[in-house]
């Protein structure tokens, strides 16, 4: 039996016969993370003695025969910009290349209470932002279905592990389309909640108002279950919703015959690739199979989506960035005599080049003179987003798109044009702005083999929906890992 | 052109940011095609819409505040573990006043 292709309920049926040992299960990962990795380059840094220990812990609680946690013995990989304690954690930047973080995040300390197993840190694009993992100040990830394209980003490292059988799932972050563009492109799936469902502390913050964590997963169920670990109010985060947690296991089982499902018209323009097209057409013809009710709709100011959100992000980004002085967080300049210097000379060093160009921008839009013209103005378009999400959802229940408008691309494709990589988002990031549930889970392949997604978003905290009918739509497909 | 040599330096100044001479004409021409593009904003008639900062879930209004009471919270050398440059009380920076 390969140990690393089962599900979360197979490993854990396996934990209770006592066919296998937790340590076995954890083994069985690191074994194969030593002999793939150094193609694949999907963790940044591994924590065997963390995992191995939590692993003896979990095979004590089955030897005295202790009911067993939720995601007990589960191996799990964590992006390097959620805080692990004691695990240095860079967010993929040099400026933290030295950081260890004094105790670990919410979601983090939720999933080893659960039992989950961390065996180390995944790469991304520096503080997340980018979207094919190639602006890690380490090095790019690949993508396990080709080796000379990208992961997708900015949690390439998190999507391509579970990919590539690595871990059995991790925790991403998702700002305008992080977890879910990779998802798509490494053909898993992949959750962005609510925003507000899942704590945020410990998460490095890049944009406050659009930052989420979430998990990847290679099934609906498994990350429905890592969600139902990781969701709800944390009193260390005053944007957690206090908003109750259903079980989403059992929703899962709920009937989708019936389900209202609008097809916006403005995620099937100009731009999309067409075989992208093909599979997500054929995806909705399966929707409709299922029983579920077809109706257009519109999204009518779609369009403005990656103008608005580049906006909004950069500017809470130059903000949330300006914590890295070289004060606090391990790395300064050397030479520097003056404290003014010491900041310019440490940022200057530490950061790399899309992180600038982001912090030059936000710090434009807000400054005296632009603040109106760029930065309010998308705060106003971003209600206009909004709204266009509420109306929809006051004749369907879920929305379908594709999650990103091309499969995987090559490395080094996009990477002297940042306007055409921002265009990488383009529909995943209106769901972000109006803080709906999203998810992107497989519907086909290119005839090249590139895996596609299929997008769907539900009402704000509607997660139980969305996954019920994702869990259908992959179960009408079948699971080809 | 939307943005000059003049704007970056003093953008890059505002961040405390250094930027290399030959990073300058780069960051202009990229902040340029990126400004550019986000003009189609204006594009979008905004005159009767309020902005919005954030999503924030229906609560109660008091939802997102504590008691006012001490709870555990870092030791100092915990703290202080990460800084560059530290002594067992505070965090150390080159001088920021000068005589």
């Amino acid at each position: 039996m390969d140990l690393t292709k089962l599900t979360i309920a197979e490993l854990q049926e396996q934990l209770r016969k006592r066919a296998v040992t937790a340590r076995e299960i954890a083994e069985a990962h690191l074994k194969r993370i030593d002999e793939r990795d150094p193609q694949v380059k999907a963790f940044l840094r591994l924590s065997p003695e963390r995992a191995l220990e939590q692993a003896a812990a979990i095979d004590r609680m089955v030897e005295k025969k202790q009911p067993l946690p939720p995601l007990a013995g589960v191996p799990m990989a964590i992006k390097d910009v959620i805080a692990t304690r004691d695990v240095p954690t860079t967010a993929g930047s040099r400026i933290l290349e030295k950081y260890r973080p004094p105790y670990d995040a919410t979601a983090v300390a939720r999933l080893e209470q659960a039992g989950a197993v961390i065996l180390g840190k995944t790469n991304c694009d520096e503080f997340a932002m980018g979207s094919s993992t190639e602006n890690s100040s380490y090095f790019p990830t690949r993508n396990p279905h080709d080796l000379e394209r990208v992961p997708g980003g900015s949690s390439g490292g998190s999507a391509a592990a579970v990919a590539d059988a690595l871990a059995v799932a991790s925790l991403g972050s998702d700002t305008g389309g992080s977890i879910r563009q990779p998802a798509s492109f490494c053909g898993v799936v992949g959750v962005m909640g609510t925003y507000g469902r899942v704590s945020r502390y410990g998460l490095i913050a890049f944009a406050s108002s659009l930052d989420h964590v979430g998990p990847f997963a290679r099934t609906v169920r498994d990350a429905a279950a890592v969600l139902q670990v990781v969701a709800g109010r944390d009193s260390n985060d005053s944007t957690s919703a206090d908003v109750p947690v259903p079980d989403y296991a059992a929703e899962l089982e709920k009937p989708v015959k019936g389900m209202k499902v609008g097809v916006p018209k403005e995620y099937f323009g100009a731009g999309l690739d067409a075989e992208v097209r093909a599979q997500v057409e054929k995806g909705i013809e399966r929707l409709r199979e299922l029983g579920c009710e077809l109706r257009e709709v519109s999204l009518p100011h779609t369009d403005y989506a990656i103008a608005c959100y580049y906006i909004i992000a950069t500017a809470e980004a130059s903000s949330n960035l300006a914590r890295y002085d070289g004060v606090r967080y391990a790395f300064r300049a050397p030479g520097a005599d003056s404290l003014e210097a010491m900041y310019h000379t440490t940022r200057g060093a530490g950061f790399g080049a899309e992180v600038k160009r982001r912090i030059m921008l936000g710090t434009y839009v807000l400054s005296a003179g632009y603040y109106e013209a760029y930065y309010l103005k998308a705060q106003k378009v971003r209600t206009l987003l909004y709204q266009d999400f509420v109306r929809a959802f006051e004749q369907v229940d879920a929305l379908v798109t594709p999650t990103a408008p091309t499969p995987a691309f090559k490395l080094g494709e996009k990477t002297n044009d940042p306007l055409q990589m921002y265009l990488a988002d383009i529909y995943t990031v209106t769901g972000s702005l109006a803080g709906v549930p999203g998810i992107s889970v497989p519907c086909g392949k290119s005839k090249a083999g590139l895996p596609i997604g299929l997008q769907l978003f539900a009402k704000h905290f509607d997660e139980a929906r969305l996954l019920r009918l994702a869990h259908a739509f992959e179960q009408s497909g079948g699971f080809d890992l | 052109m939307k943005i000059t040599r003049k704007d970056v330096e003093h953008v890059a100044a505002l961040a405390h940011l250094e930027l290399r001479e030959e990073e300058r004409e780069h960051m202009r021409q990229q902040l340029d095609d990126i400004l550019t593009y986000v003009d189609k904003l204006n594009q979008v008639d905004t005159s009767q819409v309020e902005p919005m900062a954030q999503v924030l879930a229906p609560s109660r209004a008091d939802a997102a505040l504590r008691d006012d009471a001490v709870g555990p919270c870092l030791p100092r050398q915990q703290a202080l573990a990460a800084a560059p440059d530290a002594d067992e009380t505070f965090m150390k920076v080159p001088k920021v006043i000068e005589r």
